[in-house]
Formats: C-alpha cells, structure tokens, sequence
C-alpha cells in the first residue's frame, strides 16, 4: 500500500458512501468520523498523539486528519505520556478541547500523575477557575496477541480517581456518538478503545472466522454529528433469565455465549463506567434476580468487584444467586497463552450455569 | 573452535580488574551542617557586568558560556552594570523594591498568623522575593503564570488584593477556593495566575502546552512557569523540555535553585556535576544561568526571555542562583540539617538590601524612606489580615456548605455524589447539631 493511500484509507471510505444513508464502517472509521467532524466543527479541538500526524496512527484511527485539518490541529507528539497529557492540561487551561491518543493503554502510566492529580482535579481545585476538557483516546483490552504490553484493561485504576470519567463503546455506532459527546464534555474523559473489536466484533470462539463489522447491525453509522449522552447503558438484548453486565469486547462474547447456550439474558453494554447507569443496572437486575458480570481486566479491585457490590448493596432481597464475576486472571497478559488468559466461553458458561443452577 | 573462545571463568576476563578497588557508591553530602561554619568563597559568582547580553534571537548553540555564568547586574557599589542592565526609571524600581518588601511583611504576618493558630500551614520565600516579583514585572499582565508554590511575589506584583490571598491562607467563607486547598495554593485566573498544584513540576509541561496553545491559536501571549531546582529532577521536567524545544513553544522555564529541597541540598538534583541552567543545552534551549538575588538582573533576563518567546525565537530556561533563607515551609525547621550561618554567608546578599542600596546609590531613594514603606508595608498586611478574619479562620467554624465540598468534581453532580452528598449533610446533623445555615455551613 503507498503512502498516500495509506493516509486516506477511513476519510475515503467514509466519504465514496456519502450517498449511502446505511453506511457501514468498522470501528476504526467510526472513531475517525467523529474525530474529523468535531475538528471541522469546532476549532479548539487538537487530535495529539505518538504517530498519529503523518502516518495516521499505528491503528489508522487519525488516518487523513492532518491533511485535512492541518499541522496544528492534528500532529505527532514526542514519545513521553507525561507530557502528552501535561501539555493537555495546559491546552485546557487555554480553552483548547484536546484529544491527545495514548498508543496503547499500557503506556498511559507515565502520565499517570497529571491524569490523576492535574486534569482530574483542576476543576476542584480551582473552584471550576480552570477545567482540564481532554479526551484521552487509547486502544485497551487483549486478544490480538500483545502480549503483557499491549493487552492490558487497566480502566478500573480511573474508575477509582475522582473527577475522571471513563468511556467504552462496543460498537461503531456507539463509538462515533460516544467519542464526540466525550469532546464535547467539560470533564476528562478516559476513553478506552477495545482494540480486539476495531474491525469486527469478536464472538470469543477465537477459532472460529472473524466476523467483519459490516454484517454486524451497530456498523451502521450515520453521517455527520450525532451524540451518544455519557452516562447512559444500552441494552444488548432483553431476557429474563439473568443479568449480564458488560463492556468494550466482552458484550460480544457474553451475548455469543448466551446465543449458543439458548439463554435469554438481558445483557446491558454499561458505555460508561463513570458515571455508570445504575438506574439501569438496577431495573433489570430486579426484573432477572440473577447477575453476572463480565470484564477482561484483572480480578482483584477490578471494576466488577465494584458493580459486584452496588448490585448487592441495592438489589440483595431480588437476588436468587450469589453474584458472579467473569474476569481476567490476576497475572500479566501472558503472549502465548493468552486464549488461556482470556475470559472466553468456558469460563463465562460455567459462571451462567452455576448462577441458573438453583 | 570452542576450546579457543573464552568464557565467563577466562583470566583475561578478570585479571585487569584484580588490581582495582571495589565500586564505591556515592551519596552527596552537603558542605555545611549545624554548626559548621560555613564559607562559599568556591562560589564562583563573577563580576557585576561581566556578562555580553547575546541577541534574544541567538542559536542556543552559541549561549553555551550563559549555562556556567552568572548573570549579574548589581554590583558591591550598588550600581548597575553592563550590557544586561535594564536601565529602569526610578519609579520602576521603587514600585519592585515596594513589592518585594511588601512580598516580605506579607510573608512574615503570615508564618506568625499560622503559629498563632489561625492557619494549617505557610510558606515564606524570604531572600527569593527577586525571583517572582522582578521576573513577574517583565512580563505583560496577560501572559499565563504557572508557578510553584514559593511565587507569592508574582500575584503580589499583579495587584491580586490581599485580602483575598488571606482568605485562602485561612481557608475561610471568602476563600474563593471554597476551602478545598491547602495554605498558598493559590488560583487567581482573572490575573492570568495558574492553579497551584501541591505535586512538584506538574506546572511545567502544563505551561509549555498553554504556550502551545497560544501558538496554535496565533496569539501574542506567552506563559512562564517556575520549578525549584529540586524537582527539576521530575519526569516532567524533562517531558516540558522536550516539548518545548520540539515545537519552539512560546515559554519561559524558571528554575529557582534555592541550593535546599526541604533537607536536601541541590546535590540531589545533580549539582555537584553541573548547573541547573546547562540542562537546556542537551535540549536545545537557550539557557541562562542568572544572580537570583538581583532584582535588576532577574527583570533583564526574564524580559530577555520573554521578548525571545514573543517573537517565536523559542523558548528558554533560566536558572536563578538564590539562597532559601529560611525553612521549607511552617513545618520544618532547618536548624536540624544545615548550618545556620549559611545565610549571613551567602555570596549574593539579600535581594531587598541589594536593590534598596542601589536606590539610594542613584539617589532615588533613602533610609527614611526605606522605614516609613516597611512600616506602611506591614500597616497594609495587618489591615487586610483583620479584614480577612472579619471571615473566619481555619478550623473555627464550618465555613462552607457540606454540598461545596462534592461540587465540581464534576460539571455536574453524578448520582453517587449526590448520595454522598446526602450522607455528609446527615452527618452534619449529628455532629454539629448547633450549627446554623447562617454560619455558613448551609446545605
């Protein structure tokens, strides 16, 4: 592929569907639909980031912005997370709305600290004099064999900071209307992209053929703007039989799993951590009485052990089962063993099975 | 073949090593501890003068001898000498000795304000007022400051009213940071005065981003950042240097080295290798190595800087070589881990002394003078003092409602808030029974 294809890969796709009102992209195209939109539309947007000018991001996401938008709006960064996010804050301080992209999740943690104590406490501490308005974009999540660097969902480490918010879509419609609401919000936003997921959704059968987004309903994204509010859970499917919350990839899994086991479940895609939809969480658990909880991450502290407990603090007298959690092990992301790793259909089946046991 | 390649166990692998000492770790040491008579006579500090003052537009390449010099203006005549002289008119200058003095009363009310109990804790800058009061003269009033927490004298020199710095020294009702910082965390964005965070060098790469910003967007405002030399050792500082010199950001990096950190001397942040001020030249920044205890010499070298930056010439790093008279903070005492006679010897003297022997060398000024600013000075800060506990101090009262201390987390109130919120308006009920609305401690 030459360079100037390269660079024009999603933009041009998007746009030889103009006509198209049931236009299909991957995730990719989505999150780079919103991206163009909300630079055209509103001239403090900054897109940031290692690799993300010229070259349009080692997972395209930025592909043909720069050309597009310009040098200043759009632009490489020096590889340092600290100062990716520090400038940010900076950026905010002047009225700016930047999207600095952290390559991969796992490297946010050099600017960890201006993160957790400079844009989520700016607003704070100033007494709102100065607010830090940053959507850290950053793929997260495992199964592309990454090993224990590029694989990591460390989201409930921002799930624990005050003053942060913390967005994941699971599909590409979602993505796109997720993604710009994250822009536009006055708070930092943590959005974290399941890598796994960016160009098909992912049935955690890892042996079995891809699925491309296209025959995929959510792959249908609108053109122009459109916002999706932080804050509000989707349903994946309707069900009575138990409650299955979920983010970012495992909502496929856990609704692939539920489809092959023949059990309706009513599986809620949560979209945003915080701030969560307990509203939601709690109407469908007191309609199922039986709850299950998914995530990739690690277990212990992991944001499941959090939902684990709001589900029983609020909804203990409809509970029928104990509620289970499906995650990550407590190890690193393993390379070579990561389909062991991984909470796949075996581990998620046998926590349904013993949640229906009774 | 094998036989013929040596392994780990081969003489000629060890036997030149045989003969050698062991490894030494080193662990720096300052010169002088309690007790020690103390003598800077290896200080280098050069002649008043000595300095050419380069082009503002020169290539840093070629500023190597600013990094290892000092830059100094006032001289043991009390007159000002060399190209870097600012030739201030004499109102100019008297209006930086009343900041600095009124820097110093301010700061003196303050610490006895906290012994007294009317405050957790308070930080003085005594014998660096010259760092924050003349460099904040050199720049415009709209270009952005992102100060640590020892530049009081910039939102001196802004005209921020004191009234208002007290009211958040005492975090009471009329802090307008709603009691949520500690002592001299201040945030004043109307006099263009970034919040100050109380982790060390975060301000930097946050100035160097609002100055790109500022570029970004085409304007003509530039931002200013100060660090001790300290945290120059942070992550950050190297993050800020990089990006400034990257994207020729419009900034000015002021490093104070103040020679303490708390108990550690600058050693610890490399000093005993280099200067502070040489760090800019393996980044390709203009660097100036400069006499923090000179008023004159801090105004030309932030206006040198700062005329730089504002012309897209690139930004700068400047060390200023000062002296921190005093302890850390109202929660250390100095005494326990460096000599006390350290600041008598000093080399470059008192910046307030300095600058008022200079005035009075170029008959601008006189000691009588001199007395009735102190005393007017000092006048100033007790009437704002007693203005400000017209609102209360800390820890007498409940001075601000429980729901201020949940707001702005976020823009708006989540649901998790607004239950926490509910819980801490309950407690108030138990445990402050006798508390009234009217007080201030309202839901």
């Amino acid at each position: 592929m030459s360079d100037s294809q390269t660079r024009t890969g999603p933009s041009a796709a998007a746009a030889s569907s103009e006509e198209n009102p049931e236009r299909r992209l991957n995730m990719i195209d989505a999150i780079n639909d919103a991206l163009d939109i909300m630079l055209a539309r509103d001239s403090d947007v900054i897109v940031m980031g290692e690799d993300v000018g010229y070259f349009g991001g080692v997972f395209r996401a930025t592909a043909g912005l720069q050309e597009k938008h310009g040098k200043t709006r759009v632009f490489d960064t020096p590889i340092s997370e600290c100062g990716i996010i520090g400038v940010a804050v900076g950026m905010g301080a002047y009225g700016l709305r930047p999207v600095p992209e952290i390559q991969f999740a796992d490297y946010i943690y050099p600017g960890l600290d201006q993160l957790v104590s400079e844009a989520a406490r700016l607003r704070y501490r100033s007494a709102t004099e100065f607010i830090a308005p940053m959507t850290v974009r950053s793929p997260f999540g495992g199964g592309i064999f990454g090993g224990q660097t590029h694989s990591q969902s460390p989201e409930a480490m921002f799930t624990h900071v005050s003053g942060l918010k913390t967005v994941i879509p699971a599909t590409p419609y979602d993505a796109k209307g997720l993604l710009i609401a994250s822009i536009e919000d006055n708070d930092p936003v943590i959005f974290f992209e399941p890598k796994r997921i960016y160009n098909g959704p992912f049935s955690g059968f890892y042996d079995k053929p891809v699925e491309p987004w296209k025959k995929h309903k959510d792959s249908v994204v609108p053109e122009g703007y459109y916002r999706i509010e932080l804050g509000k859970a989707r349903h994946v499917t309707q069900g009575d039989a138990l409650t299955v919350l979920a983010y970012g990839t495992m909502v496929h899994v856990a609704e692939a799993v539920c489809a092959d086991k023949g059990i309706k479940a009513d599986i809620l895609d949560l979209r945003t951590l915080v701030p969560l939809d307990i509203e939601a969480i709690e109407a469908s658990v007191e309609k199922t009485g039986r709850c299950l909880i998914v995530h990739e991450a690690t277990r212990t502290s992991g944001f499941g052990a959090e939902l684990s407990a709001l589900v029983t603090e609020r909804c203990f007298y409809h509970l029928e089962a104990p509620v289970e959690r499906v995650t990550g092990f407590d190890t690193p992301y393993p390379h070579s063993l990561e389909w062991a790793y991984f909470p796949g259909p075996v581990r998620i089946g046998e926590a349904i099975d013993k949640i229906l046991k009774d | 073949m094998a036989d013929q390649l040596p392994d780990s166990t081969d003489a000629a692998h060890t036997a030149d090593r045989s003969n050698k000492p062991s490894l030494s770790l080193h662990v720096p040491e300052p010169k002088y501890r309690p007790g020690d008579t103390a003598d800077f006579s290896h200080i280098d500090i050069g002649e008043a003068g000595g300095m050419p003052r380069p082009d503002e537009a020169s290539d840093p390449a070629q500023m190597t001898d600013f990094a290892y010099g000092l830059v100094r203006v006032l001289g043991e005549d009390n007159q000002a000498h060399g190209a870097w002289n600012p030739k201030l008119p004499g109102d100019t200058l008297r209006k930086m000795l009343g900041y600095m003095a009124l820097v110093r009363a301010f700061d003196e009310r303050m610490f006895r304000g906290q012994r007294q109990g009317k405050t957790s804790f308070y930080m003085k800058c005594t014998g660096e007022e010259a760092t924050s009061v003349a460099a904040g003269m050199a720049l415009a009033s709209d270009d952005m400051v992102f100060p640590s927490y020892r530049q009081q004298g910039i939102l001196i020199a802004r005209d921020y009213p004191l009234v208002d710095m007290i009211n958040q020294i005492y975090s009471n009702k009329a802090d307008k940071l709603k009691g949520r910082q500690l002592p001299i965390m201040y945030s004043a964005r109307d006099y263009n005065f970034f919040s100050i965070s109380g982790n060390l060098a975060t301000q930097l790469p946050q100035a160097v981003g609002w100055a790109m910003a500022s570029a970004i967007k085409n304007d003509s405002r530039i931002a200013a950042t100060w660090v001790g030399e300290g945290s120059t050792a942070e992550g950050d500082f190297h993050s800020a240097c990089t990006f400034a010199t990257v994207y020729n950001a419009p900034v000015i990096l002021n490093v104070i080295n103040n020679q303490w950190a708390i108990s550690s001397f600058s050693g610890f942040a490399g000093a005993e290798r280099t200067t502070f001020a040489a760090r800019a030249l393996g980044y390709g920044l203009a660097g100036l190595r400069v006499d923090g205890n000179d008023a004159l010499a801090v105004f030309a070298a932030q206006q040198w800087a700062a005329n730089r930056a504002r012309s897209n010439s690139g930004p700068t790093l400047i060390e200023y070589f000062t002296y921190r008279a005093e302890g850390h903070s109202t929660s250390d005492d100095p005494s326990g881990y460096r000599s006390a006679q350290e600041r008598e010897e000093w080399p470059l003297g008192d910046p307030i002394t300095r600058l008022k022997d200079h005035l009075i060398a170029i008959g601008e000024w006189d000691e009588d003078r001199q007395a009735a600013m102190d005393k007017e000075c000092a006048e100033r800060v007790k009437a704002a003092t007693k203005e400000a506990e017209k609102n209360g101090i800390l820890g007498h009262g409940l001075h601000h409602p429980f729901r201020t201390m949940f707001e702005d987390v976020f823009e708006d109130l989540p649901w998790h808030l607004q239950e926490q919120a509910a819980q801490a308006i309950r407690e108030r009920e138990i445990k402050w029974p006798d508390s009234h609305p009217k007080d201030g401690a309202g839901k």
